[in-house]
């Protein structure tokens, strides 16, 4: 039972558990390494949540209320690929975000900002066939957290994200381009290569935009998974 | 010799779930549509039902107040709510749960006995409950796994055979009364709980 079905090296992407500048790391990170774990049909499974967990509406974030929230509009699209670049349809996006003054809803959200009435920063679509999403909101505000002094989240969007097997799931942040608190975000910077964490910060697209209503950003999300056929046992010849 | 192609998309990162997902992930509070439950018996799915209640601790044994815990199962006969099960599951049973802990770190889920699933090599696992643990402070989510201690088909088990020995038994909910089973998930110390890469 040594066989994976999904390679390993993607992997690298993630950033490790103990990332010290992120010091809630230190007491929430395992200290023994992770054992491999052999693909069995639970992990090449996973929860199914497609058509009826979504209902009209839930991934337009500026119509949840009577009116409408404050902050710069904006649409956030993109396509949910595997690793050979396949889209993964009918798959559930859910998302949350900070509003336009950098505040979460949240009841444990103590930072001095307003909450917007007509703004409570939660979403969920599912992706079509082609593997895409597309939600509307305003983009969050830049807030400040006790990590260390004086320390700053850059702008970012919350994802969770099932795919389509056990493997597949991933929880993450989509961040905009040229935030100025990248260098200083220990979060962000959790991931040590640069060419992975660039990955999670949006294209700004004019293709998205709507014309005097809205701009537009493309995020697209690569989940774990290749096509999910049982290898055969390697031989080493 | 079967090749694995290298791949062409470059896997998107983990970012940590942060403190304040519940508004989205579990959201009934604030009065958002929820479409998770930490009830898989909803539907009436056959088997022998059980609870699990369990609590998550940091490295050093504080509870974590603001982690959500999510579990994945077969129903009583080995068949999993997904297309690649051989077998169909259980009518209407989803396999998914999904719990945030409360002030003492606490988690618990209502379900059943999961039926014995087998290796793509045809050897059986023991029972088993996929477990993916999510918190603030933690970059990635950490993947584990329940069995049930005090069965005879656990020294078989294909995935405890890989785990040290002394280790195995945090991978083991125990029963403390008929039909319930408390599972701990540590984060560090003497019982670190046993974390696979998949």
């Amino acid at each position: 039972m040594t066989r994976l079905i999904y390679p390993l090296d993607g992997l690298k992407a993630h950033p490790p558990s103990l990332s010290p500048a992120y010091t809630s790391t230190v007491r929430r990170a395992p200290s023994k390494p992770l054992i491999l774990l052999p693909h069995s049909l639970t992990e090449v499974t996973g929860p199914v949540y497609g058509h009826d967990s979504v209902v009209a509406g839930e991934a337009d974030l500026t119509r949840q209320h009577a009116g409408e929230p404050l902050g710069e509009r904006i649409i956030v699209t993109g396509r949910v690929l595997d690793e050979d670049g396949r889209p993964v349809p009918d798959s559930l996006v859910e998302v949350w975000q900070a509003n336009a003054a950098g505040r979460y809803i949240h009841v444990k959200d103590q930072h001095p900002a307003p909450l917007d009435a007509n703004f409570t920063g939660a979403g969920r679509c599912l992706t079509d066939t082609d593997g895409r999403y597309r939600f509307v909101t305003v983009k969050p505000g830049a807030y400040p957290w006790r990590n260390h002094h004086n320390a700053w989240r850059p702008a970012h969007i919350h994802l969770s994200l099932f795919g389509h097997s056990f493997l597949s799931r991933l929880v993450t942040q989509m961040y905009f381009p040229g935030d100025p608190l990248f260098p200083f975000d220990p979060i962000f910077n959790s991931i040590p290569d640069e060419a992975a964490r660039n990955r999670l910060i949006a294209r700004f697209d004019l293709s998205v935009t709507e014309p005097e209503w809205a701009l537009g950003y493309q995020f697209d999300i690569v989940l774990r998974g290749r096509q999910a056929t049982p290898m055969e046992e390697p031989h080493h010849d | 010799m079967t090749e694995l192609l290298s791949p062409v998309h470059d896997l998107t990162p983990s970012q940590t779930v942060g403190p304040f997902f519940h508004f989205m992930l579990t959201p009934k509070a604030y009065g958002v549509r929820e479409i998770f439950t930490a009830d898989l018996t909803q539907e009436g799915p056959g088997g022998d039902r059980l609870r699990i209640e369990g609590r998550v601790l940091d490295a050093d044994g504080a509870p974590i107040p603001d982690a959500m815990v999510e579990i994945w199962q077969a129903d009583a006969n080995g068949a999993y709510a997904h297309p690649a099960s051989p077998k169909p599951a259980a009518n209407g049973f989803r396999g998914f749960g999904r719990c945030p802990t409360d002030a003492h770190g606490a988690f618990a889920f209502d379900t059943i006995m999961p039926g014995i699933v087998t290796t793509f090599d045809g050897a059986p696992q023991s029972p088993h409950i996929a477990v993916t643990l999510f918190a603030r402070g933690m970059t990635r989510h950490l993947v584990t796994r329940i069995y049930f201690a005090g069965r005879d088909d656990l020294a078989a088990d294909p995935v405890l055979a890989l785990v040290p020995p002394e280790r195995r038994s945090t991978l083991l909910a125990v029963a403390v009364a008929k039909g319930l089973w408390e599972f701990t998930i540590r984060l560090g110390g003497d019982a670190e709980t046993v974390f696979f890469e998949a």
